[in-house]
């Protein structure tokens, strides 16, 4: 991970509270590549004198060289599509149940004594034990993979959601009253605004874990994907792909924290405003 | 303790119909606590009543049952036409810019251009599209009033809004208050600590403590008031000493 953020040491804020805290760099932004350019050149030197063994850890020019060749090959976008469309489905399906259980639970009462205290008990299950479980009952093929994933991402969408809606201030809802909003009016103007920076919070969460289970996931078993790569590439002592295939993961992880970041500065600029001046 | 029928001297325009709220025996109780015990009250249409009480004296609970905010007090309570409330706090919705918290809950067929006519009334036309947590305290109180009025409520309630506000500002709102006051003609309901306050706005004070309506005045002098009026220092001096104060300083 620290690797791919040496592309961005310097981060793009729009907002001018930025700016102040950014020009402390100006000048010296250069002297924070200098660590990590060192362990790498250490690395590279160490690989090419003998003194790290490749089948330990391939050197940092084998790596970028293959990772050239795994995408001129297919074999790397291929990969990446297989896992991706793995993510995204898992994280669809557990985004809906997850928000959905919260509103359920959140909107009244009665949901929440019917919901929260299962959803309670599963949070307490270490959700990799049910690799096994999920291989009897669902076979090896992409279901346990996708099934893992949704699981994964469930629970902290619920926990923030649920949160978020029971966090929402009771005196706006007084003013709803006041006001003459019905309750859908109530839930659309005040609930579910009210509850979305914490939810976002919630989506943040879930993505990363959702990149987690798949690894997970695709290490047990895999005919395709990135996992698959991966343990493939471990038969062979092929380290270089194996680090190929660890960096894009945390290009994905970094990717889709990115997307979140930008769905949070869009959605909550009410916010920010305030918080920039 | 007497209902009484809203004089005809400081309402020419609305003396014509009833009065637009009655409390008659409201009792509310929180457990063992009575907080308002059977307590009557008539709001005459376009009258200024302010209500002055001791912390828990129940002021605030009267004012929740007739915004409609408390469904557990008992007795009578019956308010006729719109009401709307102006809280101590201005409770704007944060994500909404300020015209579209003006125009929330609004069932009119043009809500942009009387959200545009309230907030020029209030003064706050070039803020119409600012989010609310930018706004200054003064600011966002106009905006609280400007979401009240723009409903054209029968009867506006007023949970001291001034209180935390600043001397200064706390001047111009008031007179922002009398000003629309004087236009609109809604009967108010002013909920405050501050009696200078109370005589400055409102045609009759009442007094709460122990739940009932302890005492209450006329306030005759004409607008605009200055604190200074001796009508108004005999007052106060009265309205202090229903509170439990001795009026230190007042001659």
């Amino acid at each position: 991970m620290s690797v791919l953020e040496l592309d961005t040491p310097v981060r793009a804020e729009p907002h001018p509270g930025a700016r102040t805290r950014r020009r402390r760099l100006p000048g010296k932004a250069w002297q924070r590549w200098i660590s990590p350019l060192v362990l790498v050149l250490a690395w590279q030197i160490a690989s090419t004198t003998g003194l790290l063994p490749t089948r330990l850890l391939a050197a940092p020019s084998t790596i970028a060289a293959t990772a050239v060749d795994l995408v001129q090959a297919g074999t790397l976008p291929t990969a990446i599509a297989v896992s991706l469309q793995r993510v995204l489905i898992g994280f669809a399906a557990g985004a809906i149940a997850g928000v959905g259980l919260a509103l359920v639970a959140g909107l009244s009462r009665k949901g929440e004594n019917a919901v929260d205290p299962i959803m309670q008990m599963l949070r307490a299950l270490p959700f990799f034990g049910l690799i096994p479980l999920f291989i009897l009952w669902f076979g090896i093929g992409e279901a346990p993979k996708v099934l893992l994933v949704a699981l994964a991402v469930s629970f902290p969408l619920y926990l923030n959601t649920f949160a978020g809606i029971r966090g929402v201030d009771g005196k706006l809802a007084e003013v709803a009253r006041t006001v003459g909003l019905g309750r859908t009016q109530l839930i659309r103007h005040i609930v579910l605004p009210g509850a979305l920076p914490q939810t976002l919070v919630g989506l943040r969460q879930s993505l990363g874990v959702a990149w987690l289970a798949l690894i997970v996931a695709e290490q047990v078993n895999a005919n395709a994907g990135l996992g698959y790569m991966i343990n493939d590439a471990r038969e062979f002592l092929r380290t270089d792909v194996i680090v190929v295939g660890l960096l894009v993961y945390s290009a994905l992880g970094l990717l889709t924290d990115a997307l979140v970041r930008l769905l949070e500065r869009r959605a909550l600029t009410w916010r920010r405003e305030f918080l920039a001046r | 303790m007497a209902t009484r029928v809203p004089g005809p001297l400081t309402r020419p325009a609305a003396a014509a119909t009833g009065p637009v709220a009655t409390a008659d025996g409201l009792t509310r109780r929180f457990g063992e606590r009575t907080v308002l015990d059977r307590l009557d009250l008539e709001i005459g249409r376009g009258e200024f009543i302010a209500l002055l009480g001791r912390s828990g004296s129940g002021k605030s609970t009267l004012l929740r049952a007739l915004a409609g905010l408390d469904s557990e007090a008992e007795g009578g309570l019956s308010v006729t036409g719109s009401v709307a409330v102006a809280f101590q706090e201005p409770r704007l919705v944060p994500w909404k810019r300020v015209h579209a918290n003006i125009t929330l809950g609004l069932a009119v067929p043009d809500p942009k251009e009387k959200a545009d006519a309230a907030l020029a009334e209030v003064g706050l036309t070039e803020r119409a599209g600012a989010w609310p947590l930018t706004l200054s305290g003064g600011e966002a109180q106009r905006a609280s009033l400007a979401r009240a009025l723009v409903r054209e409520p029968d009867l506006l309630l007023l949970d001291e809004p001034f209180s935390a506000l600043d001397a200064l500002t706390r001047i111009t709102i008031h007179q922002l208050v009398l000003q629309l006051w004087s236009v609109h003609r809604p009967a108010v309901l002013l909920v405050t600590h501050d009696v200078d306050e109370a005589l400055l706005l409102a045609d009759r004070v009442l007094v709460l403590d122990r739940g009932r309506i302890a005492h209450e005045s006329d306030v005759p002098a004409p607008r605009p008031r200055h604190r200074d009026h001796p009508d108004l220092t005999s007052l106060r001096t009265t309205l202090l000493a229903a509170l439990g104060v001795s009026p230190e300083g007042t001659t």
